[in-house]
This record gives C-alpha cells, sequence and structure tokens, in this order.
C-alpha cells in the first residue's frame, strides 16, 4: 500500500483545517490523519508544526509516545490479540503462539509473507468473552485456534 | 398487524461473538415471513455467556433466548418466538431472570432496557430527573447531596466525589472544566464501556449536573481507541442531547451553558491516570504531572477541573433524581452505595453484576460466576486491575469494599475481577505485570522505568532457576524502592500483583527452580 504525496498532503491539510483550531489539537489531528491514511507521514510533520506553532521536535515526541500511532503504512491486515490477563486466563497466549506457527512467524516477526501484521494490544473491553482480538477494527470473542487463522487469512465470514 | 419489537445488543461485547450476524438474520427472516418487527439496538444485559441475547416484548413483557447465532435464527421464528413461544434456547421472561432479579441496577438501571441513543426513550426511563431536580438547586446543595450521599470515585482511588467537586466550586479560575475518564485500561474492566455504549445519555446528565454544580461551561469524554463503538455512541448521544436542549447554551432554558466534546485516546495505559489524561487532551505527551497543584485547582489549560470516572459521573443522576439518603442506604461502612461488578476471565457465568458493597468475593465468583469456565478448580482472582493483587482461595471471604479490600494489602479498584484455574503458573502472572509497567510506563521516573524492565529480568532468571534464593531477595528489594520511590500509582502498585502472587503461591516460583537443579 502505497500513498502518493498528493493523497498525503491532502490529508494533512484537511486534518487541519478540521481540527487544527481546537484546543489540544494535535491528537485530534494526529488521529484524523491516520483515520485517512493508515498512517502519519514524516512529510507531514513540518506542516503540523507550523500549523500548531509547535516545534517538529514536539510533534515527534508525541507521535513516538502513543503506540497507536504509526510512521510507516500499515500492513493489508492487522490483527490485534490481547493479551492482558483475562484473555490469559483462557489460554490467550497458547493461542497465539499457536497463530504464530500457522502464519509461520518466528520469535522476532510481526508480519507474515502474505501480509498479515499481528500487534498486542492490552484489553478491548470485552473480558467476559475472552479470547479476544480486534480485526481491522472489528472485535472478536470467544476465540479458538480455527476462528482465528480464518479471521487472520481473511478466508471466511467467521461466526461463533 | 401489530409491529414487534425485538431487541439484538449493538453492545461491542456482543458484537464479538456475533451479535452483528443475528441482527441481520431477524431482518431478513422477518422480510422473508412478512412480520413486521421494529428492531431496537439495545445495550447488553450483562450476561455475557447468554450474548448474542435476543429479546423480545409481547404484550409489554420482554422474553429472553439466548446465545442465539445467526444460523438458528430461521428456527425461532419456524418456533414462532416473535410470540415468545417456547424454543431450545428460551430463557423465560428477562425481568424473571434470577442474574438480573437478584441485583440492585442504580447506575446500569437503563442499560439493556431502552434504546441507548432515543431521548424519548430515555425520557420515558426516568431520563433526566437528576438535571431537573439540579437546575432547580443552588450549586452548594447539590454538592452537599453528592457528599451525603457517600459516592466515591469509581476509577480506583475512591476519593469523595462531594468533597472533590466543593475543592473545584470554590477555586479561583477563568473557567471551568468537567473531564470524564473513560480511559478504563485495567484488564477485566468493562462497565465503562458498557455503560457508554448502553446508555450514554446518563452520562451526559451526570456531567451537566457536575457543570451546574461546579460552574463549568465546557466537558470533555476521553475515551480510549480500544472503544471504538463507545466513542460512536457517545459523539451521538452528544449530538442528541444538543438537539433536545439538554446541553448547548441554554440547557432547559435555564441561562445555564454547558457543552461536551469526546477526545479519543492513542493506546497509552498511563493516560487513564488522572494529569496524564490532562496533558493527553492538551495535546502532549501523556506524562505525569508532578501534584500538587491538584486537578481540582490547577488541572486542564491550568483552570479548576473536575476529574471523574465514568461510573462515579453516571450515577450522579440517581443521586440527584432519588436523594442522598436513597443511594447511601445501600452498601457497608464508608463503602456508600452499589457498584457495578464486573467479572470475567475464566468463569463460567462473566458478566457485570452492579450489587450494594458488601457481598463476598466468593458470591461473587461462585455464586453468580458458577466457577471457572474450564471446569477446574478457582485458583486465584486478580481484583482490581494490571496492578491489583493476586488472591488465594483462603481470601474469597473477603467483602467487596474499600475497607476490606485495603486491610488485605488488596484493592478493589475499579470493581473488575478476573477469575484463574488451576493451570495457572503464577511466576508467569508476575513476570507479566512487570512487563506491563514496563511496556506501557511513562518514563518519567527510574524506579517505574528502569525497575520494571529489571524486574521482569529479575523474574525470568528465577523461572529459569537462576540463582533463584538472591534473584527472589533482589525482587523485593525491588519492588520495595518501586513502592516507595515511584512517582505515581504506575510504578508504586505494578508490585503489588508481583507480591501477592510470591506470598500466596511461592511454589510457583521454587518449582522452576527445583525442575532446573
Ligand atoms: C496508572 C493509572 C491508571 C489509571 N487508569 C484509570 C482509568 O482507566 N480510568 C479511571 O477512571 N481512572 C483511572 N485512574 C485513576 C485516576 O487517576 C483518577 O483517580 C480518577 O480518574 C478520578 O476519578 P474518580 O474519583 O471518579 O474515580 C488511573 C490511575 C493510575 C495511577
Ligand atoms: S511511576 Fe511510571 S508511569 Fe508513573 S510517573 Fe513514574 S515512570 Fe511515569
Ligand atoms: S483482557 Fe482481553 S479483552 Fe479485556
Amino acid at each position: 500500500m502505497t500513498v502518493s504525496h498528493s493523497e498525503r498532503q491532502q490529508a494533512t491539510t484537511r486534518a487541519l483545517a478540521e481540527h487544527g483550531a481546537a484546543p489540544g489539537a494535535l491528537l485530534p489531528v494526529l488521529h484524523a490523519i491516520q483515520d485517512a491514511l493508515g498512517y502519519i507521514p514524516d512529510d507531514a510533520l513540518d506542516s503540523i508544526a507550523a500549523h500548531l506553532n509547535l516545534s517538529r521536535a514536539d510533534v515527534h515526541g508525541v507521535i513516538s509516545f502513543y503506540h497507536d500511532f504509526k510512521h510507516a503504512p500499515p500492513a493489508r491486515r492487522v490483527l490485534r490479540l490481547c493479551r492482558a490477563e483475562a484473555c490469559q486466563s483462557m489460554g490467550g497466549a497458547a493461542l497465539e503462539a499457536a497463530l504464530r506457527q500457522r502464519l509461520g512467524l518466528g520469535p522476532d516477526e510481526n508480519v507474515s509473507g502474505d501480509g498479515i501484521a499481528l500487534e498486542a494490544a492490552y484489553c478491548f473491553g470485552a473480558c467476559a468473552c475472552a479470547p479476544n482480538a480486534m480485526l481491522d477494527g472489528e472485535l472478536h470473542g470467544r476465540l479458538d485456534l480455527e476462528t482465528l487463522e480464518a479471521l487472520a487469512r481473511g478466508v471466511a465470514e467467521v461466526e461463533p | 398487524m401489530s409491529v414487534i419489537t425485538v431487541y439484538v445488543p449493538g453492545d461491542a461485547g456482543a458484537l464479538a461473538v456475533g451479535a452483528e450476524a443475528v441482527a441481520k438474520a431477524i431482518i431478513r427472516e422477518a422480510q422473508a415471513r412478512g412480520v413486521a418487527i421494529k428492531l431496537v439496538r439495545n445495550g447488553s444485559r450483562g450476561m455475557y455467556w447468554l450474548e448474542p441475547l435476543v429479546e423480545v416484548e409481547v404484550a409489554g413483557r420482554r422474553h429472553a433466548y439466548g446465545p442465539v447465532r445467526a444460523r438458528d435464527v430461521a428456527s425461532l421464528f419456524e418456533a414462532n418466538f416473535h410470540n415468545a413461544a417456547k424454543h431450545p434456547l428460551a430463557l423465560g421472561a428477562t425481568d424473571a431472570l434470577d442474574w438480573l432479579r437478584n441485583q440492585e441496577r442504580l447506575t446500569f438501571q437503563r442499560v439493556g432496557v431502552t434504546d441507548p441513543l432515543s431521548l424519548d426513550d430515555y425520557l420515558a426511563h426516568d431520563g433526566f430527573a437528576g438535571l431537573r431536580a439540579a437546575l432547580a438547586m443552588a450549586p452548594t446543595d447539590i454538592i452537599k447531596a453528592v457528599t451525603d450521599s457517600g459516592l466515591r470515585g469509581r476509577g480506583g482511588a475512591a476519593f469523595p466525589a462531594g468533597i472533590k467537586w466543593k475543592t473545584v466550586a470554590e477555586a479561583a479560575g477563568t473557567h471551568k472544566y468537567i473531564v470524564c475518564n473513560a480511559d478504563e485500561g485495567d484488564s477485566g474492566t468493562f462497565a465503562d464501556r458498557m455503560l457508554m455504549e448502553g446508555d450514554p445519555l446518563m452520562l451526559i446528565e451526570g456531567m451537566s449536573i457536575a457543570a451546574l454544580a461546579v460552574g463549568a461551561s465546557h466537558g470533555y469524554v476521553y475515551i480510549r481507541s480500544e472503544y471504538p463503538h463507545a466513542e460512536r455512541a457517545m459523539r451521538t448521544a452528544i449530538e442528541v442531547a444538543t438537539a433536545g436542549g439538554y446541553l448547548g447554551a441554554d440547557i432547559l432554558g435555564s441561562g445555564r451553558a454547558f457543552t461536551l466534546e469526546v477526545r479519543r485516546g492513542a493506546g497509552a495505559y498511563i493516560c487513564g491516570e488522572e494529569t496524564s489524561l490532562l496533558e493527553s487532551i492538551e495535546g502532549k505527551r501523556g506524562q505525569i504531572r508532578f501534584k500538587p497543584p491538584l486537578p481540582a485547582h490547577k488541572g486542564l489549560f491550568g483552570q479548576p477541573t473536575v476529574v471523574n470516572n465514568v461510573l462515579t459521573l453516571a450515577t450522579v443522576p440517581v443521586i440527584l433524581a432519588k436523594g442522598a439518603q436513597f443511594y447511601g442506604e445501600y452498601g457497608r461502612g464508608r463503602s456508600r452505595g452499589t457498584q457495578p461488578f464486573q467479572l470475567a476471565g475464566n468463569v463460567k457465568h462473566g458478566g457485570l453484576i452492579e450489587k450494594a458493597f458488601g457481598l463476598t468475593l466468593a458470591e461473587l465468583i461462585f455464586d453468580w460466576g458458577g466457577g471457572s469456565a474450564s471446569g477446574r478448580a478457582v485458583r486465584t482472582a486478580q481484583v482490581g486491575g494490571p496492578l491489583g493483587a493476586y488472591l488465594p482461595p483462603a481470601h474469597f471471604d473477603t467483602p467487596l469494599d474499600y475497607e476490606s479490600f485495603t486491610a488485605r494489602k488488596a484493592m478493589l479498584g475499579h470493581g473488575g475481577v478476573v477469575v484463574f484455574d488451576d493451570s495457572v503458573d503464577m511466576a508467569v502472572m508476575a513476570r507479566f505485570a512487570m512487563e506491563f509497567c514496563a511496556v506501557e510506563s511513562c518514563g518519567k521516573c527510574t524506579p517505574c522505568r528502569i525497575g520494571s524492565v529489571r524486574g521482569r529480568e529479575l523474574i525470568e532468571h528465577i523461572m529459569a532457576g537462576r540463582e533463584v534464593a538472591r534473584n527472589l531477595a533482589t525482587l523485593r528489594e525491588l519492588c520495595d524502592t518501586m513502592i516507595s520511590a515511584s512517582l505515581c500509582a504506575l510504578g508504586g502498585m505494578a508490585p503489588f500483583p508481583v507480591l501477592s502472587a510470591l506470598e500466596h503461591f511461592p511454589d510457583d516460583f521454587v518449582r522452576a527452580g527445583r525442575d532446573a537443579a
């Protein structure tokens, strides 16, 4: 997934126009850009900084502080697995290990050959239906390995 | 032909287990059969093992079916479920279900009952009665009612809400703000989410009452990014309330102004701590501020600010509508009122249980929860989120109230209980507590930033059987340092799950050493 220069510019201009005037505008601006592009491109930093009267280092410092903000375009599919306690109590860690094996991911690898990225998350607030994962923004609960793999690969409309 | 009302939750937890597919199947099947239905996407009743829970209203009474899968829908219609007929998934009249009948739902009175985004439905179920009462009262009397009710902050620290409001009311500032902490980062907690999705107008009402009490004109709801459904519900509810005249420049013709805005977090647990949260709304890195000054004196943009949890604010309308005495009569000792407990993890019947403070952990886990989901023995429960202690079964007689938990070196926190069966390895859970602290540390102070990484290493050595006795001693010292020298409760409390695991489950730590020897 590549995003052209003009798309990047457009997203940044629009985010600044819509959110730039609010007090404490930086997070809403960054979210709007990431919602549009999937990440915060480096070449957006100068215009954000100039518009909000911040230094480029300030903006960079905020982007790097928060786990959500991405520096590069996301993988084709992003599967966020919950690692927090309630999901662990229902076998979340073993499930993650088994899925990694199915996807052929090494211990330090997070993106599979066919573009599936695994990310860690800490609780989606669905702890009574553990274990849980979020795929491209959709929440899925009471997961087993088959369902999880089907979700990751996008092969099936899954119904638990 | 009369239209039949069918309820399928739009709650994120219900959606996670297939509620959307069920809703679609119901619409499809009703059309194919020429049955006129009105589909309402309610909040969840909090019986997650029965989700997706479908309800149908017949002659003014609701009947429940669950857990329903999309492929069950045809057979439900076949059996004439839309006339409350028998079916293997039928649970009977909803209000007769023990789980709901035995609760004391005040904060959650409408969740699962009403259409969350319908102003008419809200009003038909006593909505805005608290705000109307507050509009007729002097600010000091509103604060007195909240103080007299005994309501304490539901976000974890249990600070009396009325005292905080009084401080803000008396503080000098050009503006004052109401900030709702909807960051709900603790594992095993989901009541804030359920309330925002299931009855968002109640939170708005509570925030408006807070604004009247302290003289604030603007408020923020800071919602974590893991909660997209709650964020959508809150944004829409703010529009609905504004259009109805309950928010805006002139609330219900009173001449009082209050506006509300939603802000989305960005995946940082520490932003649930109130000063980090304020930094985040200001557009900065979510690092802890030194206290004093308190946010009540110098909070958001340097102005006096009320920061309260979702449940704290959403409970205020009940107090104003029914009186401080009514609310304060529930509870035990200094823990007044009710708490929406959240039961999750390895438990048969997980979900939301709102009860007066004082039932025991054992009652919650076994009577309500039905024991473990796996059928194995329950070994421990972590109460109060990732910074809360792991309690052994010998402590399950602890009453669920703030003081009883403190007396056992534990904390009730936000009321989340996560159950584990006997397959749990407590060394792994202790390691996780340190790892989580390392991932989420804001980096401002050394005991937390460095200590958590070091703590994780030490537990790893212990698990591998390397110099177990010496590393255990060092781990305890490290925990002491983190507790006494951290700037905030992330570093200051992350040792509690570790120390509780060491105290109650020592074998899990030495076992690894013996295995290796
Ligand atoms: C690390 C940390 C995380 C916290 N997370 C939350 C949270 O997610 N939600 C919340 O309401 N309070 C959280 N708190 C507590 C807040 O700092 C603060 O006490 C609370 O928002 C006050 O509201 P209340 O008095 O209504 O509980 C957290 C505190 C700490 C130290
Ligand atoms: S204890 Fe941790 S989170 Fe809290 S201020 Fe120190 S470094 Fe930041
Ligand atoms: S712990 Fe996984 S969803 Fe809450």
